[in-house]
C-alpha cells in the first residue's frame, strides 16, 4: 500500500468539518431503542443531522467514523464501507470522527449506542453505511444526468468521477458540486442495488489503516497527549476497596510536596492538583498514610479464593433454583434418560483488561462552572459526555466533547460510568477554574481500581444414549454480575439478562438436541466489565473442555467428535477442517499435542488447533503453534482480521496461562507487571491464521480469537500428559498441583 | 531541591528546571511536550518508555532527569524526520500497530538493536523485545518488521550514523 494514497483522519484537525463548503447529506441510521428498525432521516441537506458525507469543490470527501479507534481498525473499515458503495477515490477521503450524537451516529446492533464494543461494528453498520453510500451516488448520478440531459441509467461510475461511455464525457464528484440540488428525500436504494462482492473495489481489498502513519513517528494522538496552554495536573488516591469513601484527610505531608497546588476531597477519594505529574504521584503517594476510609461499598472483607470456592458449591448444589438463559428440548428428561452420564467443575477468575495507556482525561470547567471541554479516550463517547454532564449537573450539550484514539480499550473503556472523565472534571471545577487539568491514573491506580471479568463456576452435566451420542448438556454458572455494573441502562433494556457474563453459553450450532443454561447471579461488590471475549471466555472454555472429556471418555478423536456435531452447520464444518489441514491434526508429535477447539461467536465461526509441551519439573506449558481459521462472512479488510486474530491470541494466550486477580478483604492483590503478567514476545508461540471469505454478512472479529485459546491448549494438555486442568489461569503451580 | 538541566534532545539543546529525581519520561512529555513517548507502567516493565540516552536505549521512566545532563536524548520524534528510519518504513510495510501506544517505544528498542547488531538472530530479537509490552499482541508482526528492517536496510547501519 502506498502511503500516499492514505486518506488523512480528522484527528489531527481538531474539531469537526461541519458546515464546510460542498455537498452535505445526512441520514440517522442509529436506533434509540433495541429492536427497532433502522430509521433514516427524509431531509438531508438543511436538517439539524450533522452529516455523513460532505464533498467539496475540491473533490475532497468527508466521511464521518462512527467507531472509536482502539487498534481494530474501524477508523478506516467503516468509511470504506460507505466510500466503496459511493464508489469514491479512497485517496480523496478525509475521515473525521463522529461527534457524540447517537441518535444519529449510534451503533443500530448496539441499542442505538454511539458505543464501540462486542465487535459489532462492522456487523452493525455495514448496511446502512453501504446503503448510505449508494444514496449518495444516486443523487450525483441524478444531477449528472439532468445537467447533461442523459438518462440516469446511462451513467455509470468510476472511483469519484461520473463517466457517460456513451458520449465519452466524465466528471468529477468534486465538479458536480457547483450545480448539484439535493432532494428533499433521499432516493430509495433497494438492497439488490448494491454492489455485488465480486465489483468490490475497496471492500476485500487491503488499504493502510488510515491512522497507522501516525502510529510510527510518534505524532498519533492519545489522550494522555493532550497538551491545553495552562494546564496542571491531577492524581487521585482512590479507596483501595470499591465504595470507599474518605473519613480522615491529613495532606499535610501531600502539600509539603513541591509544586503540590492544593488537595480535594472528592466523593470516592482524595485529589492532588499539581503543577507537574511528578508532583502529583508523589503528592498522592504522601496521602496515603494520612488517608482513613468509611467502609461503605459491600465489597469489603471479601476474599476471592472464597468467594469462588462458595460460587462452586452453589453450582453443584442442584437444590439451588437457576435461573435459565436458554434452553432446548428438556435436558433433565434425557439425563435422566442417558445410558452415560459425565459430569464437572470448573472454575475461572478475575481478568485486567491490561490496556497499555493508563486512564486519564484532561478537562477544563467555565469559570461560573456551567460548561466544560473534555478530552478523552473512550469507547462510548456519549456516556462520557453524559458521565461528564452528570458531575458537574449541567445539560450534556454544555459539554464539548473531544475524543482521541484509544492507547487500548478491551473493555475497559467502554462502561457507562466513564470515571476517569469524572475524575477530570471534579478536579478541573476545583481548580483554579477555568484552569485545565490532566488526570492520569498511574498502572498501580489502573490496577487497584480496575473492572474486571468476573469469578465464576460452572457445574457440568452431559447425557449419551446408548449408541454414545450426546443428547443432553447443561450448565450451571455461578457468577459475579457484569452488565449491572457495567451499565445498568443496557441491564434494564435487555430485561436483566447479563450477556456480559452469560454470553457464549448456548452451543446452538452443536447437534444436541437438549440443552440448558442457567445462572445464579452474585452480587460479591467487585466492580467487574466485559473484557475482550466477555463471558464467552469462561464458557466456551467450559463448553470446549468438557466436550473433550467426553470424546475422550468415548475414545472419540475430538476433531471428529466436534465434525459430527456440527453436522447441521455446514460453515462451521468447513472452518474445522481447514485448521485441522493447517495443523496437520493426525500427525503424532514427540513430546508435544494437540488440541482443538471450534466455537461460533456473535455469528463468526472459528476454530482453533494449539500445539503444547510441558515441562514437568516446573509445571510450565509451552504453546509452540497456534493455527485459528476464521469465516466472519464478507472479510472487508482481510489482513486487518489477521491481525486482529493473531492480536487476540496472544491476549488469549495471557489469559490462559498466567493472568490472575485476586481480592483479600476487598482490595486487589497486584499492583503492576510484575505480579499481573501479561504474555510477551518471548511467550508466544507460531501463529497461523487463516480467513475464509463468504458472502455472508460480514461478522466480528475484534474479540473472537482470545476466547479460542484456553480451550485448545487445554485439551492439548489434557492429551499429552492425561491430566485434565479445570481452573484457569493454568499456571505452573496449578499444573504441578495436578501433575502430582 | 530544581536545577536548570541542560541536554540535548532531537539535537536541539534544552534546560530544563526540576527535581533531580524527576523521570525522564515526564520531562519529556510533559515540559517538551514530545508526548510520543509514552507512560506505560512506570517501573521499568513496559518499555513504553524507551528512548536513546547517548545512542543506546534507556527506559525513560526510570532515568532521572540529574542523570542525563549533558548527554544526547534522542526521542520517537527524532529518529528520522519523515518516518524513514528503515525500522518505521518496516513497521509501515508489516501493518505492525494496532493500538499504537507501545509501538514508539518498540521502534527505539528495535532501532537500537539494529544499530548495535544489523543482522541479529531471531532469539536476539526476542532477547531485546521481550522488555516491552503490547497488549494489542503485535509481537509476530514487530518481530517480522525487524527482521525486514535488516534484510531489506543494507543502508540502515549509514542511516544511523546520519543521525546527529
Amino acid at each position: 500500500m502506498n502511503q500516499m494514497t492514505c486518506p488523512k483522519t480528522g484527528f489531527s484537525r481538531r474539531g469537526f468539518m461541519i458546515g464546510i463548503a460542498g455537498l452535505t447529506f445526512a441520514v440517522a441510521v442509529g436506533r434509540e431503542r433495541f429492536g427497532h428498525a433502522a430509521t433514516e432521516a427524509p431531509d438531508i441537506a438543511g436538517t439539524p443531522f450533522n452529516p455523513w458525507v460532505s464533498i467539496a469543490p475540491s473533490g475532497e470527501i468527508s466521511i464521518m467514523a462512527p467507531a472509536t479507534e482502539m487498534g481494530q481498525g474501524s477508523l478506516t473499515s467503516l468509511p470504506l464501507i460507505l466510500a466503496e458503495e459511493l464508489d469514491a477515490d479512497w485517496s480523496k477521503v478525509v475521515i473525521v470522527p463522529a461527534p457524540p450524537i447517537g441518535k444519529i451516529y449510534g451503533n443500530p446492533s448496539m441499542f442505538g449506542a454511539m458505543l464501540t464494543a462486542h465487535s459489532l461494528s462492522v456487523q452493525g453498520y455495514f448496511t446502512p453505511l453501504r446503503t448510505f453510500g449508494a444514496q449518495v451516488r444516486a443523487v450525483l448520478l441524478d444531477n449528472v444526468a439532468k445537467h447533461w440531459n442523459v438518462p440516469s441509467a446511462e451513467l455509470s461510475t468510476e472511483p469519484s468521477v461520473v463517466v457517460h461511455a456513451k458520449s465519452g464525457q466524465r466528471i468529477g464528484y468534486g465538479e458536480i458540486v457547483a450545480f448539484a440540488e439535493i432532494p428533499a428525500v433521499a432516493p430509495a436504494i433497494k438492497p439488490e442495488a448494491l454492489k455485488k462482492p465480486s465489483d468490490f473495489r475497496l471492500i476485500g481489498h487491503d488499504v493502510m489503516r488510515v491512522e497507522l502513519p501516525t502510529k510510527v513517528n510518534g505524532s498519533a494522538i492519545y489522550a494522555i497527549d493532550v497538551q491545553v496552554p495552562g494546564m496542571i495536573y491531577g492524581a487521585i488516591l482512590r479507596s483501595p476497596v470499591q465504595g470507599g469513601a474518605p473519613d480522615n484527610i491529613d495532606d499535610a505531608a501531600a502539600k509539603a510536596v513541591a509544586g503540590v497546588i492544593d488537595v480535594v476531597r472528592l466523593p470516592y477519594g482524595v485529589g492532588v492538583l499539581a503543577k507537574t505529574p511528578w508532583a502529583a504521584f508523589n503528592a498522592k503517594s504522601a496521602l496515603e498514610s494520612g488517608v482513613t476510609w468509611q467502609r461503605s461499598g459491600k465489597a469489603w472483607g471479601f476474599d476471592s479464593d472464597k468467594g469462588l470456592d462458595a460460587f462452586a458449591a452453589d453450582a453443584r448444589d442442584l437444590q439451588k433454583p437457576t435461573v435459565e438463559w436458554y434452553k432446548q428440548g428438556d435436558t433433565e428428561a434425557a439425563l435422566a434418560q442417558a445410558a452415560t452420564r459425565i459430569e464437572a467443575e470448573y472454575r475461572c477468575h478475575y481478568a485486567y483488561h491490561a490496556q497499555m495507556e493508563p486512564l486519564n482525561a484532561v478537562a477544563s470547567v467555565s469559570a461560573a462552572g456551567d460548561a466544560a471541554e473534555v478530552w478523552c479516550g473512550t469507547q462510548y463517547p456519549t456516556a462520557a459526555q453524559a458521565a461528564a454532564a452528570r458531575a458537574l449537573d449541567i445539560p450534556a450539550e454544555k459539554i464539548k466533547l473531544n475524543y482521541t484514539l484509544l492507547g487500548g480499550g478491551f473493555g475497559r473503556r467502554g462502561d457507562y460510568g466513564e470515571g476517569w472523565v469524572v475524575d477530570a472534571v471534579l478536579m478541573a471545577k476545583s481548580a483554579q477554574r477555568p484552569v485545565p487539568v490532566k488526570v492520569m491514573w498511574t498502572r498501580e491506580d489502573d490496577v487497584h481500581n480496575g473492572h474486571f471479568r468476573p469469578i465464576t463456576a460452572h457445574y457440568l452435566r452431559a447425557g449419551l444414549d446408548a449408541s454414545g451420542k450426546l443428547i443432553a448438556y447443561h450448565q450451571r454458572l455461578v457468577g459475579d454480575r457484569v452488565l449491572l455494573s457495567e451499565n445498568p441502562q443496557f441491564f434494564r433494556e435487555n430485561h436483566g439478562r447479563d450477556y456480559q457474563l452469560m454470553g457464549g453459553i448456548d452451543l446452538k450450532y452443536y447437534d444436541i438436541p437438549n440443552q440448558y443454561g442457567g445462572q445464579i447471579p452474585q452480587d460479591t461488590g467487585v466492580r467487574t466489565a466485559p473484557l475482550r471475549g466477555i463471558g464467552d471466555i469462561a464458557n466456551k472454555f467450559v463448553a470446549e473442555v468438557f466436550l473433550d472429556e467426553v470424546a475422550l471418555m468415548r475414545s472419540v478423536d475430538p476433531m471428529q467428535f466436534r465434525l459430527e456435531l456440527l453436522k447441521n452447520t455446514p460453515r462451521g464444518r468447513k472452518v474445522l477442517q481447514r485448521v485441522a489441514e493447517m495443523a496437520d491434526w493426525d500427525r503424532k508429535r514427540d513430546n508435544t499435542a494437540l488440541g482443538c477447539t471450534f466455537m461460533v461467536y456473535n455469528d463468526t465461526l472459528i476454530g482453533g488447533v494449539a500445539e503444547v509441551s510441558v515441562d514437568h519439573s516446573t509445571g510450565q506449558i509451552k504453546v509452540h503453534n497456534f493455527w485459528c481459521v476464521v469465516d466472519c462472512g464478507i472479510a472487508v479488510q482481510p489482513d486487518n482480521i489477521v491481525a486482529q486474530f493473531e492480536g487476540g491470541i496472544v491476549y488469549g494466550l495471557g489469559l490462559a496461562l498466567t493472568e490472575e486477580i485476586s481480592f483479600r478483604d476487598g482490595a486487589v492483590q497486584q499492583s503492576n507487571f510484575y505480579d499481573y503478567r501479561v504474555a510477551r514476545m518471548n511467550g508466544v508461540p507460531d501463529i497461523h491464521v487463516g480467513v475464509i471469505s463468504t458472502d455472508n454478512h460480514p461478522t466480528g472479529v475484534g474479540q473472537m480469537s482470545v476466547v479460542v485459546v484456553a480451550p485448545a491448549v487445554n485439551n492439548a494438555v489434557a492429551r499429552l500428559t492425561g491430566v485434565r486442568l479445570r481452573e484457569p489461569p493454568m499456571t505452573p503451580e496449578r499444573v504441578k498441583k495436578a501433575l502430582g | 531541591m530544581a536545577f536548570p538541566f541542560q541536554f540535548t534532545v532531537n539535537g536541539s539543546a534544552v534546560s530544563v528546571d526540576a527535581p533531580a529525581d524527576t523521570p525522564l519520561l515526564w520531562v519529556i512529555r510533559e515540559e517538551l511536550k514530545l508526548t510520543g513517548t509514552k507512560f506505560g507502567c512506570g517501573v521499568g516493565l513496559c518499555g513504553a518508555c524507551v528512548v536513546h540516552v547517548d545512542g543506546k536505549r534507556a527506559f525513560s521512566c526510570q532515568t532521572q532527569v540529574s542523570n542525563v545532563a549533558g548527554k544526547e536524548v534522542t526521542t520517537i520524534e527524532g529518529l528520522s524526520p519523515d518516518s524513514s528510519h528503515p525500522v518505521q518504513q518496516a513497521w509501515l510495510a508489516e501493518r505492525v500497530p494496532q493500538c499504537g501506544y507501545c509501538q514508539s517505544g518498540q521502534i527505539m528498542s528495535a532501532a537500537d538493536l539494529l544499530k548495535r547488531n544489523p543482522h541479529p538472530t531471531r532469539a536476539e530479537i526476542v532477547a531485546q523485545m521481550s522488555g516491552h509490552i503490547c497488549r494489542c499482541g503485535t509481537y509476530l508482526r514487530i518481530l517480522r518488521a525487524i527482521e525486514r528492517a535488516a534484510r531489506e536496510a543494507p543502508s540502515n547501519a549509514q542511516h544511523v550514523r546520519a543521525e546527529p
